[in-house]
């Protein structure tokens, strides 16, 4: 299911028209244009008004570009709203949530798909099912749980949750690479003396770059936004992640839009440059979760 | 090098960092939110035992009042099966036909999947505020001062503020997996429909979309089951008031959880909200096979 299958797509079909339907093209048209400013809009207004004082966000200049540039926004929300130790704590649980995905799908993909046994496509199923399990089920055992062992209020009680969530989609997405490379090359490698381990490491894993790219796009997006395990299992300010931060920071500056708007627009510019230059892959990810979830 | 005892304990090393956090973080606790919901527990002293009194007192409660919160939920699941779905597949019928700008189309309707429900929550608590948000500041531009209200603070009015964004989110979302689907739809399908005289009307109802099934299927456990579980945004934006008016069993938990302190009654809520997804997706599943 690729999206660029040009012998299959309906292009250049020619229907029959006429001036009224000439008319009607243009009015679907302009529904498709709206609805894309429709979705540009708030992103559009967001970095606008953190770029304002109140005087304009709340004056005749309210989605305007901004006449003078308030760039003390960004300062603030660095120094008082804490939003560098809020990005650093981000990105330290997506890095790591990132490399413990990885590792144990490709791990246990490999182990589902090249090592021959009985059980393991239901080992395969029982492991899908994750991508099912809604993290609601798991709330309040975690919590008690993460709890008893001292772990709340820590990065850990965040990235352990989120691989494990993770889990699941990265098995299905490495599973669909995997079985794209030859198996002539484990038995050369195996002839030449590799054991599994070798075969794994020095064949299997660098020809696994693509699926890494793709699981760790898709990780990267679960963890950068999640907010239900970022609230529960952490009210301490030193390991708040940025949507955690960003809710607190709203509340604070109640009456002034500026520097919230400076702290959502640190947050959400890294995940727009991800997708500028990857929009494709991310999108095959999800349409490849949807699919077969 | 195969039925050796080290290949055996080699499948076992590699599956194991897997298994464990699958097993630890998702299965386990499922297991423990349904023995947590027998029990009257505060978290603090010894749980008592209780049988199904927590599953009775959640659907009988006015003070809980589970129902209606379930309410709301499938309330917010039937408008996105019957407008949000419905608004996808156009866009993705309509896209799919090589449009100028198709590609850019795509990308800009999915961006809002991308960006985190916080941030997307915060813009729209500023767009719904009652004194400098956008939408009341439209409306008095345009005179129509006696439509301004306090968008999300009004119950009349809360409930369905806080869907919109909802909605709007996760639009691109369906759109792009319906457009993946009718890019899939066979060339040779479409030129025999062609050849029949078909318009495009009828070339979208009797062969796309009938081919395409199987994501439409997906779409709306998609939605359903999404609905039933939604608690970002509400969160944000309302966290369930005004006085309950938009509570959702997620946000509904979580007081529970956090406010009452009743880790019981709390996983009861989890219990039913995976019993219940299970459920739909299986009805849907059914009516799917069923046409």
């Amino acid at each position: 299911m690729t999206m660029d299958s040009e012998k299959n797509s309906l292009g250049r079909l020619n229907f029959k028209s006429g001036s009224s339907a000439k008319v009607s093209r243009v009015l679907e048209y302009s529904v498709l244009v709206l609805w894309a400013l429709l979705c540009l809009f708030p992103v559009y207004w967001m970095i606008t008004f953190s770029l304002k004082d109140n005087a304009q966000i709340f004056g005749a200049n309210v989605i305007g570009l901004p006449e003078t540039w308030f760039w003390s926004n960004y300062a603030r929300a660095m120094t008082l709203g804490r939003m560098d130790l809020y990005f650093m704590n981000s990105f330290l649980v997506a890095v790591i949530t990132i490399i413990i995905t990885l590792l144990a799908s490709c791990m246990a993909t490999y182990a589902m798909t090249r090592l021959v046994w009985k059980w393991r496509g239901t080992m395969n199923k029982f492991f899908m099912l994750g991508l099912t399990i809604p993290i609601h089920a798991a709330i309040v055992p975690l919590y008690v749980v993460l709890g008893k062992v001292h772990l709340l209020n820590s990065l850990p009680a965040l990235f352990i949750p989120y691989s494990a969530f993770a889990l699941a989609m990265g098995i299905l997405i490495c599973t669909g690479f995997m079985g794209g490379i030859p198996y002539d090359l484990d038995e050369a490698a195996f002839l030449d003396g590799c054991g599994v381990w070798a075969i794994f490491f020095r064949v299997i894993a660098p020809l696994m770059v693509p699926a890494v790219a793709t699981v760790g796009i898709y990780t990267f997006l679960q963890c950068w936004n999640e907010l239900m395990f970022a609230t529960v299992f952490n009210s301490s300010e030193a390991y708040k992640t940025l949507p955690v931060g960003i809710q607190g920071l709203a509340g604070q500056y109640l009456r002034e839009w500026g520097p919230t708007g400076a702290a959502m627009a640190i947050a959400t510019i890294p995940t727009l440059l991800v997708y500028i230059f990857m929009s494709k892959r991310i999108q095959e990810s999800f349409i490849a979760g949807a699919v077969k979830g | 090098m195969r039925r050796t005892l080290g290949y055996r304990m080699n499948i076992i090393l590699f599956l194991l960092p897997a298994l464990f956090l699958f097993v630890a973080v998702l299965i386990a606790p499922i297991i423990m939110s349904t023995y947590y919901s027998f029990f009257d527990w505060n978290g603090l002293t010894a749980p008592k035992l209780i049988a199904f009194k927590n599953y009775v007192e959640l659907f009988t409660s006015k003070s809980i009042s589970f129902l209606p919160a379930l309410k709301n939920s499938l309330l917010l699941a039937l408008f996105s099966v019957l407008i949000q779905l419905p608004f996808a597949l156009w866009l993705a019928l309509k896209l799919s036909k090589h449009l100028p700008g198709e590609r850019a189309f795509i990308s800009i309707y999915f961006m809002p999947v991308l960006i985190s429900t916080v941030v997307i929550g915060q813009l729209w608590l500023k767009i719904y505020n009652p004194d400098y948000g956008v939408l009341n500041v439209a409306l008095r531009a345009v005179g129509l001062e006696s439509w301004t209200r306090s968008w999300l603070g009004d119950k009349t009015t809360a409930l369905g503020a806080a869907f919109i964004p909802t909605l709007w989110q996760y639009v691109g979302y369906h759109m792009l997996l319906m457009y993946a689907g009718v890019k899939g739809v066979p060339r040779e399908l479409l030129e025999a429909g062609m050849l029949d005289g078909c318009t495009e009307k009828q070339l979208n109802r009797h062969i796309i979309i009938p081919y395409i099934k199987p994501i439409l299927r997906v779409s709306v456990i998609f939605a359903v089951t999404g609905s039933l579980k939604s608690f970002d945004l509400i969160y944000v934006l309302t966290n369930g008031g005004p006085v309950h008016a938009t509570e959702v069993p997620s946000t509904l938990m979580l007081n529970l959880l956090f406010l009452r302190n009743r880790y019981g009654m709390g996983s009861t809520i989890a219990v039913m909200l995976i019993l219940l997804c299970f459920l739909f997706a299986l009805l849907i599943n059914l009516a799917f096979k069923e046409e």
